[in-house]
């Protein structure tokens, strides 16, 4: 049993929920059989990816709907041995570059490389190109970035790139401007609500409409999630009741107990114990500047307007070093640190006014 | 019967030939060739849709060069000595640096030695300094002959186009001195780079240095008119307006954006939102409603309306970039107050360049913004 985020993926361009003007004008573009370089970009849970399936099933046919996954080997120049994994088909080629860190530089350029040089035979009825899909691109070295430029234009004849990332603030201009940018706007609320009614429906279930917008709501407009989150609540209780409890993930609970802890006391103590608190969240792999973040938004919701202001201004200062930096303890605490400061100080200028 | 089938196949080998040659030839001989059979002329066609409009329309000789009339004149003065000095070529992209050294060297030698005599080397070609002393010096090395095959006399050098030079080392760039010199029998180098800060004063000292203009807003309407004209493209005159301002004087942006534009609207009027669209530009409305949440004083309603644009995958470069023309014209500030926040736009457009999250560093700017706006005024 697979997944309602899986088994309900459209795989078809014109089955696609939200977005119709775009999946017509996609549709266009692949109908001529060749199509640019295109960057597929959009905040996470948008459907970029199933943008890009459905694109590659409307070029080849169902043909790419049946995946592999190989083990590719390099060699940098100075001998280090890589290894990285892609999922591809007859057609196309799907990577993470960024998975080696580093060294992604040679595994664009190899890669790339073997799959452009291999000429379909019969052009008459297949294409005469493949496509490879890079995802994450946004995390590509400058090195890999500058080295996938020449490439593109040097393979364009038998290779076409879909690039694929979160935010186009990090592709440096020279690739923005070799591909024909997509934007995959996040649904609005009231799509995701939609979508969920309908993939219950398909399962046979009934979802109040109350609690399909809580859902939504919670979601961020992140479909993915909204669809999880749905299943989960399935699993849960079922039939569904308009008020039930939607879960959270623990570490968002856990994370949000530690805002209230730095709230509730500023001191050297406590601050000894919210680190504690951080380094339990770091060795449970939840990314640095989620955490941030969620600190952040939980932070400002208490305290007073003209403070936030200022939260935000050393949250911005103090992540920007997060993402410069080696290690992320050091970081975070310097922001606890630095909160608990600008709160203190408020609150005894506001004790000091009373007097 | 015979005759005209050996007349089809010339006309066929006359294709392949054309075809073999490369870009520059083909499109010469494509009038020629244009009244072969029907399978042949479609095999062109198909080949054709492969070639980005930027190669296509790639200026074919140094006259072509729009906008650049100091350079063109000095070039074609050295053209006609059948000589070159060391060039050194730099402006902003897309202002056709690339295209005057390729145009000129096809002039210098025609279209079948250009392949022999020039050598390009790109930033995304290794071009470390092993690359310099091996690649590069066995190949200014070599003499050029004064003669081409057919007896008729050539300039007796070879070009060596370093393209995107300020993204060479320094030890790079400094192993590339001495060669110069050395090699000024047989060999031109052509620098070509967007910053001349970049390029180490020992060479920059050797060579021609030319500035190369960002294309004004006539060139770039008259060239994209006649792109449209030659494709059979409807663009309104809206989309137009829209194309010029957002390539900012860059055509190769222009021209790519166009043929995304049209590959996308098959055989419909391009419109200005489509060209917004492909350009990741966002529409004045969003930025206007982002200026009032500054306005309102609460830190929610920035907070929600920043959310929004981000949600909507527009990109946080874009945003600031737009910003920042906004913050400049508007009025209810001061001098002071501007200043303030470009500073903070500087260093958030910094923070960004790092990979710093971007909800934060808009809210910081933001912020900022908001804090201007509504408390200095007292």
């Amino acid at each position: 049993m697979s997944l309602w985020v899986d088994k309900h993926r459209p795989n078809l361009l014109n089955k696609l929920d939200y977005h119709k003007d775009q999946a017509t004008h996609l549709k266009k573009l692949v109908h001529g059989g060749d199509f640019p370089h295109l960057l597929v970009y959009g905040p996470s849970g948008a459907g970029k990816k199933t943008r890009i399936m459905c694109l590659l099933r409307e070029l080849y046919g169902s043909g790419v709907e049946k995946l592999r996954i190989e083990q590719h080997h390099f060699t940098t120049p100075s001998n280090k041995k890589l290894e990285i994994s892609t999922i591809s088909s007859n057609y196309h080629i799907e990577v993470n570059p960024s998975d080696v860190g580093n060294n992604d530089r040679v595994v664009i350029q190899e890669l790339i490389k073997n799959v452009a040089q291999v000429n379909q035979l019969e052009t008459s009825c297949q294409k005469d190109f493949k496509v490879v899909v890079l995802t994450e691109v946004d995390r590509l070295t400058k090195d890999a970035q500058h080295a996938l430029r020449r490439t593109m234009e040097k393979y364009m004849a038998t290779c076409r790139i879909i690039l694929c990332c979160n935010s186009t603030s990090k592709v440096i201009p020279a690739i923005q401007s070799r591909c024909l940018g997509v934007r995959v706007a996040a649904p609005a609320v009231e799509e995701i609500c939609k979508i969920l009614q309908n993939v219950c429906k398909k399962e046979g279930l009934t979802l109040p409409t109350e609690l399909a917008e809580r859902i939504a709501k919670k979601s961020n407009r992140n479909l993915r999630r909204a669809l999880l989150t749905c299943e989960a609540c399935k699993v849960q209780q079922y039939p569904f009741s308009g008020d039930q409890d939607i879960t959270e993930p623990d570490w968002e609970l856990y994370l949000r107990e530690t805002a209230a802890l730095i709230v509730q006391q500023q001191t050297p103590k406590r601050l000894l114990e919210v680190r504690g608190r951080l380094y339990e969240l770091l060795t449970h792999c939840i990314p640095p500047d989620i955490i941030m973040k969620g600190l952040v938004q939980e932070l400002i919701s208490n305290c007073d307007g003209e403070l936030k202001i200022e939260v935000v201004q050393s949250a911005a200062y103090y992540e920007h070093r997060l993402q410069m930096g080696q290690k992320a303890i050091y970081h975070l605490e310097a922001f606890v640190a630095k909160f608990m400061a600008i709160y203190k100080r408020f609150l005894e200028d506001g004790i000091a006014d009373l007097f | 019967m015979n005759y005209g089938d050996r007349q089809n196949n010339k006309k066929k080998y006359l294709t392949m030939q054309a075809f073999l040659k490369g870009g520059s030839t083909f499109s010469k001989n494509k009038e020629k060739t244009a009244p072969t059979t029907s399978k042949d002329a479609k095999d062109l066609k198909e080949t054709k849709k492969h070639i980005p409009w930027v190669e296509k329309y790639r200026p074919r000789c140094v006259d072509d060069v729009a906008h650049q009339e100091e350079v063109v004149s000095v070039l074609k003065k050295s053209l006609e000595g059948e000589d070159l000095p060391n060039l050194l070529f730099y402006g902003p992209p897309g202002t056709g640096k690339t295209s005057t050294i390729l145009a000129a060297s096809r002039e210098l030698f025609g279209a079948d030695l250009v392949k022999q005599r020039v050598l390009e080397l790109n930033a995304s070609d290794e071009r470390g300094i092993d690359v310099v002393r091996k690649k590069v010096k066995n190949f200014s090395q070599l003499t050029a002959s004064g003669t081409r095959p057919n007896g008729k006399p050539c300039p007796p050098f070879k070009i060596v186009i370093l393209d995107e030079s300020d993204s060479m080392t320094r030890p790079a760039q400094a192993a590339l001195r001495r060669t110069m010199e050395k090699q000024t029998k047989t060999t031109r180098f052509c620098l070509i780079c967007n910053y001349v800060s970049r390029i180490i004063e020992p060479i920059a000292s050797r060579c021609a240095k030319f500035r190369f203009m960002p294309l004004s807003v006539k060139t770039l309407g008259d060239r994209l008119k006649m792109i449209c004209e030659k494709e059979n493209i409807q663009c309104s005159e809206e989309a137009m307006t829209a194309l010029i301002d957002t390539s900012g004087g860059d055509m190769r942006k222009a021209i790519t954006y166009l043929q995304s534009a049209s590959r996308l609207k098959v055989d419909e009027e391009i419109t200005k939102t489509d060209i917004f669209e492909i350009a990741g530009v966002i529409l004045d409305e969003v930025i206007d409603q982002l200026i009032k949440a500054c306005h309102s004083d609460s830190y929610e309603k920035l907070g929600t309306c920043v959310k929004d644009i981000i949600c909507d995958g527009h990109s946080a470069m874009q945003l600031i970039t737009q910003l920042h023309d906004k913050i400049v014209q508007m009025e209810e500030l001061d001098d002071k107050q501007k200043s303030i926040i470009c500073e903070k736009l500087a260093i958030v457009d910094k923070c960004l360049m790092d990979g710093a999250d971007e909800f934060l560093q808009i809210m910081a700017l933001t912020g900022v913004m908001m804090q201007q706006i509504c408390h200095e005024q007292k």
